[in-house]
Formats: structure tokens, C-alpha cells, sequence
């Protein structure tokens, strides 16, 4: 038996478990649910072992344990299947399943017999007829989970956590793994679960543990609850957010998308978006809520012309149909994004705060020979700078130096010097703190005000209905709710977000 | 007031080459009393001013997180092109057609054909998303093949004194293969402090996906940084053939390692998006005013390559420090 006391941990002074408790029985699959952001992955993160400052106590059997390094976590037998599998593609099966702890035999020679021989009696406990020498990326990805699964059970893991495993299986790869999963279960192996599923908790799961806001809010037996309890549990707000009044003077149609559909760059896959058809008004603010791997990225990204020739459908702007295969072209169609990875996709680490914010605009600030008119950088900059209010000791400051709100605000500095007509938000504020925040929601506000449509997808309902005058819900790549804010409220758009695959 | 509104405020990374020239010269001078005399720098300034027109054109490469190893090769192949078009010009039997070339228009046309080359690197590494290194590690091959087919192996000589002017005259007290190094690095600065596309080199060397989010086009800005680099090899090669006053097959070859070297030594990141043609011409230099110290004071030429080899490593590690420091 497993048993979290009190677990706490936080991330530059923002809490993301604020005192989780619960108790994973042998024998038994329990689930774990809650919103984005409840710190399911982050309480799976201290149990196998990747954050070792965590506050609380794990025990095991009765014992404590200190984990805080994945071999930690390996010698008390728990074991992760992460939603991303963390195989070796080129490597085969065998070869994966003992990567790190291969045997020899005393010359130093990898004992590939004794590998092959192992992995083959493994490979047949959990039904999988396959040659151990395959490369793991020939496999397809239903067998590629059932390696690392392997992998857990040479380990001789009595806790397997699974992390969304059905996300990209199809029916019947769902189906072997829950009968496998239930066999693990008769073997005594603790299983704990996490899935926004819910018909596929109601069928597999024992018991169920709600996470919100950092807390365990709710457990017991699976048999006892119904859904709709569990969505109120997971939702249910002490304070419920000030909701945006949403605006009925909205402008004229600026954008309209119509039967969108995105290709997934793997071949055989389903679709990332189907056929999303909607439209956003000037002056509008238009939330866009979905679960992880909904495809609220994609669609923005669609929009702004990320995906090339993978994306089917058509796009207007002003009631012009618009052909967009670039984010140039999106940018002299008056598109602007900021995208979700400050990071990896927004800032130019090396450069000051001013070359960050004038890179969109050079062609307009530019004059003959391409020569930068540095006047009109030092007018736009320090425009900017002022207007969003950006903490910095001069505008010649690295960017990589100002905190995550002040990145931020140079990101959204840079597309607001091209004046939009659209402004596409990708998570504007996470990881940044609340004061940054406030701004950016306060400008955001301003912005369609004076005419833009603001289209911000998020994974936090509350800065959906703070900001939004109306509520699009994706789910699997597909549009379920286009609403007004008054008609939503958090549990309306969770029942939409959920995925629907079998029907409880 | 408007000077330090226009330029970007001098990194510690930016004047530590020009510190080690300074000790390295320091050094030398005090050991070697041949070395600080205008005789001996004006050597040096002949000896570098090939390195340093492509050097430069590898700078804008490596800027943009890529590498250019066929401009050894490329050189050779515009060298011998461009004596090969004046001696020879274009005849084709066949057509009954012959097309003879003046001075200027041969070395046009092995400028514009190195610049082919270099955008055929560009387009292999755009187009295809060929990894640079293999890209151009294929043109290195290609280019010296083809040099070797035109001149069937055999020098291409007698130029005249026209073309020999450009190797060996002088204008102003400077040395013309200077003059045209320094004309090189003063466009190649302006390019990348001044301009648009300066701005966008470095954006896709530091950072590409926020670079291509932000609406510029990768592709354009690649294929022109890898024509310019193929231009400014072929520019090195009728300095080459000029100096020699004969185009040989095999000139060139290991050219691209000086000139990665000097990118190197001058304080440019080989993931690109920081550095500075400035640096590379300290790099330059440094490898100039190595390479002739060592033989001013009669160090054996193997002995050369180590301490060569060590300044390289020596550069990087001191800069990788120097980073990790601030990370």
C-alpha cells in the first residue's frame, strides 16, 4: 500500500500541489482526475521520482521512503507510462526494455541471448506477438506503450502509473491494454490512472481521487459516484472568477474558418482538427477552451499558417477568402500570434528588448537597402516599452534577462506594432504572475475595444470566462460548443471538453 | 548621443579577441624585433586578406546556425574559371559558337558563379533540409571535381599583367587584395549591424521557430547568406589565381578550416546567433600574426598546426566559460 501524506510542492513561488494526500491500495486501479492544472502530472512527476523538493511524506507498506530520484523510485517498484513514451526509436525492443541494466556476461559482452529470451516471455504476458529484435520506432504506438509496459514489469514494478494511455490508441489497441491493465490488477499491482475519460474510468477504475487547484478535493469508490458529481468536484471553485459581461456590439465578421481540418504529419493517424467551422467579429474576444491535445495550438497555428499544405478547409478575412501557407502570409493579412513556448518559439534570447519587439515590423521600418531607420526603432521601442509597462532598466536589455511576465509583454509588444486585425493568444499568461497578468488581460480588453478580434485559447477556465465574449470548446480536434459567456460556466464547458469516444 | 542609440552596447565576448591580439602581438614583438615593423605588417595583411573575404562570407553563414565547408573548393573552381574565360573564353565546336571575355567580365562571371554554388548549397539546405554540413560537404567534393574537369588537372598561366595587378599591385600604400578585404568586411558589417536582413540572420541563428513565427522567411535569408558566402569564395579565388598569376586545381583546399577557425576564434557561437564579422576579423588576424610569429621566430611548421589547433580550443573554452558564467 502507497501512501502520499500532505504533499506540497511549488514552482517559483507558485503552488502547484498545496497538500495532496491519498492512498493507492494493492490490487486496485485508481483513478486520478482533474482540470489542467490540478497538479495531477506534477504529483505523478514527485512519485516517480523527476522533482526530488517536494514537501510531505511518501510512505510505502507502512514505511517511509524518501523518493526524489527516478532509481529512488525504481527501488520502491513504481513505475511511469508518460502520455509522451520515453522509448529509444532506432534501438529494438529488447535493447530498450534493458536500457541501462543490460546483463553481460564477464568478457563485458551485452548477453543477447538472455535479453532476447526475457523480453520474449514478457512480450508474451502481455499478449504482444512480436520479434524482440523490431526497432521500437517500426512499432506502432498502442505496442510501443505495451514496451514500455514491459519495461515496468521487468523492473518488477508493483505501481504502474499510466498518464492518459488511450490519448493515441485506437478502439482495439484501448481495448487489450484494459485487459491487460485488469490483469495486472489480479496479479496485486497498484495501477493508478489518469484519463479526462470517463467512460473509460467508470469500466476500468476501482476507486477515484479528484485533484483541483493543488488539493485533493475528493476520493472514494468509483461504484459509489456518477459522473456528474465528479465533474462538479473537479470544477467546483471556492471563488467562482468574475466573468467577462460579453459584448453584443460586436463589430462586423473579421475572421471566418470553415471546415478546417488538419493532417497529423504521421501517416494513418485521425486528423488533429475535423472539420472546425466558426467565425470571430471585430472587437470580439473569442476564448478557445479544450483539454491537453484538444488541438487548441493546432488551430491557432492552422490559422496563422504553421502547417503548410496539411491544412484543408477555407479562411476569410473581411469577407475576403485568404490563402494562408506561411506565418509571412498570415502577417500581411494583418494575423498576428503569440505562440503557447515563450521559449522555444517567442523570444530571441540573445538579442535586447528592443530588437525582440521590432523584429515583425523591419520591413516597414526599414528604408533603402534595407537599412534598419533605427530613429523609428527607438520611437517604436520606447512606445511599446511604455505601453505595456515592461520592467526593464533600458530597452537595450536582454530579453533573456526580464522575467516571464516582461517576456511576455515584448512578445505581445512585437505583434502589437503590426497593427492586427486579428491577434491569435496562445496561453498569453502562463507561468507569468498575477500582477503581469492582470496587464495582459487589461490590454487584451483594450485591444478589442478599439476593433480587434481576439481569438485566446487557454487551459485555465477561469481566464476564458474572464476574458471572453464567447466560448469555443474543441475536444479531440473537434469543435463541440460555440457559446456566448452567458451561457457558460466551468462545468457546461468541461461536460463539452471531456472526450466522448464510447458513450457511458 | 545618437551613436549609442545606434549601436548595440559592446559585449565582453566582443572584446576578448581584441585582447588576445593585443597580448599575442605584445608577445611577439618583444621576442622577434622583425615582427613589429610596416614591412611585416603589411606581410601579414596580404597573407590574411583571403581568409578574411571568406571568413566573412562564413561568419553570415555560421550566424545563421549553419556551416559552409565547400568554400575551399569553390574558390578553386572560380579561381580557374575565371582564367580559364580569359584564356580561353567559352568555345563550343559543335554550335560553331566562341564567346571571349574581357577582364572584367571573367571576373564577373566567377563571382556570380561562385554565388551560384553558394545558393545551390542554400537550396539543398532550404528546399531539402540537407543538414548544412552535409550539404556542403558534398559541394567541397562536387566543386573540386568540377575544377579538376576544367583545367583537366594542368595550371591555367599568362594571365596578364591586368589580372596580376589585382594580386600584386598596390593602391594608397595598401596592398589591392587588402583593400578588397577590408571593402568585404565593411559591407558584410554594415549587412549585419545595419540592416534588415543582418537582424534576420541573427533572429534565425538564435532562435528559428520564433524567427519563422514572426513572419520571416527563412528560406530567402539562407539562400542569399550561403550565395554570399559562395561569392565572397570566388572573390578569394581570383585573389588566389591573382597573386599566383596562374589558376592551380588543387589552391584552396583546407581553406575552410582557416576560415572556420577564425569564425571561431572571433567569438562566434557555431550554433549561431551570436558573433560578429569584427570578431572574425580578429580571428583572422590572430591566425595571421600566429602563423607569421611562428615563422619569424623559426618554429617548425608542425610545430605551427599544434599551437594552431590549441588557440582554437583554447578560444572556444574560454568562451564556454565565459557563458556558462551567466547561465
Amino acid at each position: 500500500m502507497l501512501k502520499a501524506i500532505n504533499i506540497k510542492k511549488s514552482f517559483g513561488g507558485v503552488a502547484a500541489l498545496d497538500g495532496v494526500s491519498l492512498t493507492l491500495h494493492p490490487g486496485e486501479v485508481t483513478a486520478i482526475l482533474g482540470e489542467n492544472g490540478a497538479g495531477k502530472s506534477t504529483l505523478m512527476k514527485i512519485l516517480s521520482g523527476v522533482h526530488a523538493d517536494y514537501e510531505g511524506e511518501v510512505r510505502i507498506d507502512g514505511k517511509p521512503f524518501t523518493l526524489g530520484h527516478p532509481r529512488a523510485a525504481e527501488a520502491a517498484g513504481i513505475a511511469i507510462i508518460h502520455q509522451e513514451l520515453n522509448l529509444v526509436p532506432d534501438l529494438d525492443i529488447a535493447a530498450n526494455i534493458f536500457l541501462g541494466r543490460e546483463p553481460v556476461n564477464r568478457w563485458g559482452i551485452l548477453d543477447r541471448s538472455a535479453m532476447r529470451k526475457r523480453c520474449q516471455s514478457l512480450l508474451q504476458q502481455l499478449g504482444l506477438d512480436t520479434d524482440p529484435d523490431r526497432s521500437v520506432g517500426d512499432l506502432r504506438v498502442g505496442e510501443q506503450q505495451l514496451v514500455e509496459i514491459a519495461k515496468a514489469l521487468h523492473l518488477e514494478a508493483s505501481v504502474i502509473i499510466m498518464d492518459e494511455p488511450t490519448s493515441a490508441l485506437s478502439d482495439r489497441e484501448t481495448e487489450r491494454l484494459f485487459h491487460i491493465i485488469r490483469s495486472l490488477r489480479a496479479e496485486g499491482r497498484t495501477i493508478v490512472y489518469i484519463s479526462h475519460r470517463f467512460d473509460e474510468i467508470f469500466s476500468l477504475a476501482d476507486r477515484y481521487v479528484v485533484l483541483r487547484d493543488g488539493r485533493s478535493v475528493g476520493d472514494g469508490m468509483i461504484r459509489d459516484a456518477d459522473a456528474d458529481a465528479l465533474i462538479r468536484m473537479m470544477t467546483g471553485r471556492a471563488s467562482v472568477a468574475t466573468r467577462s459581461e460579453g459584448r453584443s456590439d460586436a463589430g462586423e465578421v473579421r475572421l471566418r474558418a470553415n471546415g478546417l481540418c488538419l493532417q497529423s504529419p504521421e501517416k494513418g493517424r485521425p486528423d488533429l482538427l475535423q472539420n472546425i467551422t466558426f467565425s470571430m467579429h471585430a472587437g470580439e474576444v473569442v476564448g478557445l477552451y479544450g483539454l491537453m491535445g484538444a488541438g487548441r495550438s493546432e488551430l491557432l497555428g492552422a490559422l496563422f499558417g504553421c502547417y503548410k499544405f496539411r491544412v484543408t478547409g477555407t479562411v476569410s478575412i473581411d469577407g475576403q477568402d485568404v490563402r494562408i501557407t506561411s506565418p509571412a502570409d498570415a502577417v500581411t493579412h494583418g494575423i498576428a500570434m503569440v505562440p503557447e513556448d515563450r521559449k522555444i518559439q517567442g523570444i530571441f534570447p540573445e538579442e535586447d528588448i528592443r530588437t525582440n519587439l521590432s523584429m515583425a515590423v523591419l520591413g516597414r521600418i526599414s528604408g533603402a537597402l534595407g537599412l534598419v531607420d533605427a530613429k523609428r526603432e527607438v520611437t517604436l521601442s520606447d512606445g511599446m516599452v511604455g505601453r505595456l509597462a515592461v520592467r526593464a532598466s533600458s530597452d537595450r536589455q536582454r530579453i533573456s534577462t526580464l522575467s516571464g511576465g516582461n517576456q511576455q509583454k515584448v512578445i505581445l509588444g512585437r505583434w502589437l506594432a503590426t497593427k492586427p486585425r486579428i491577434l491569435l493568444l496562445d496561453e498569453p499568461t502562463r507561468g507569468i504572475d498575477v500582477g503581469a497578468k492582470a496587464e495582459i488581460h487589461a490590454l487584451i480588453r483594450s485591444l478589442s475595444a478599439e476593433g480587434v478580434a481576439v481569438l485566446v485559447a487557454s487551459s485555465e477556465m477561469p481566464e476564458i470566462l474572464t476574458l471572453s465574449d464567447r466560448v469555443l470548446v474543441l475536444s479531440a480536434g473537434r469543435l463541440m460548443a460555440d457559446i456566448p459567456v452567458a451561457e457558460a460556466d466551468e462545468q457546461v464547458i468541461l461536460r463539452f471538453a471531456l472526450p466522448q469516444k464510447l458513450s457511458t | 548621443m545618437t551613436d549609442m542609440l545606434q549601436n548595440r552596447p559592446l559585449r565582453w565576448q566582443q572584446v576578448r579577441p581584441l585582447i588576445a591580439l593585443f597580448i599575442l602581438c605584445l608577445a611577439l614583438g618583444l621576442t622577434s624585433d622583425r615582427f613589429l615593423t610596416p614591412a611585416n605588417g603589411l606581410n601579414v595583411l596580404r597573407q590574411i586578406s583571403v581568409n578574411v573575404c571568406i571568413a566573412t562570407g562564413m561568419t553570415l553563414v555560421v550566424l545563421t546556425g549553419g556551416i559552409d565547408l565547400s568554400v575551399g573548393s569553390v574558390l578553386a573552381c572560380c579561381g580557374a574559371l575565371s582564367a580559364g574565360l580569359l584564356t580561353r573564353g567559352i568555345s563550343l565546336p559543335a554550335f560553331d559558337l566562341f564567346v571571349g571575355f574581357t577582364l572584367t567580365g571573367a571576373l564577373l562571371a566567377a563571382v556570380l558563379a561562385g554565388s551560384a554554388f553558394g545558393y545551390f548549397n542554400g537550396w539543398m539546405v532550404t528546399r531539402f533540409r540537407v543538414p548544412p554540413f552535409v550539404a556542403t560537404l558534398a559541394m567541397l567534393t562536387i566543386a573540386r571535381g568540377m575544377t579538376m574537369l576544367y583545367t583537366e588537372g594542368h595550371p591555367i598561366s599568362q594571365l596578364g599583367t591586368g589580372f596580376a595587378h589585382l594580386g600584386s599591385g598596390s593602391w594608397a600604400g595598401l596592398p589591392v587584395p587588402v583593400w578588397m578585404a577590408v571593402l568585404v568586411v565593411l559591407a558584410a558589417h554594415i549587412i549585419t549591424r545595419k540592416t534588415r536582413m543582418g537582424r534576420y540572420i541573427y533572429a534565425i541563428g538564435g532562435n528559428e521557430e520564433a524567427a519563422r513565427l514572426s513572419g520571416i522567411h527563412i528560406s530567402r535569408v539562407k539562400n542569399k547568406v550561403y550565395a554570399i558566402a559562395g561569392g565572397l569564395a570566388a572573390l578569394g579565388g581570383l585573389i588566389v589565381t591573382a597573386r599566383l598569376d596562374s589558376a592551380q586545381p588543387n589552391a584552396g583546399t583546407g581553406y575552410e578550416l582557416d576560415a572556420i577557425a577564425a569564425v571561431v576564434i572571433g567569438g562566434t557561437s557555431l550554433s549561431g546567433g551570436r558573433g560578429s564579422v569584427a570578431g572574425t576579423v580578429m580571428g583572422a588576424v590572430i591566425i595571421g600574426v600566429l602563423n607569421n610569429g611562428l615563422v619569424l621566430l623559426n618554429v617548425s611548421p608542425f610545430w605551427q598546426q599544434v599551437v594552431k589547433g590549441s588557440v582554437i580550443l583554447l578560444a572556444v573554452i574560454v568562451d564556454r566559460m565565459g557563458n556558462q558564467r551567466k547561465d
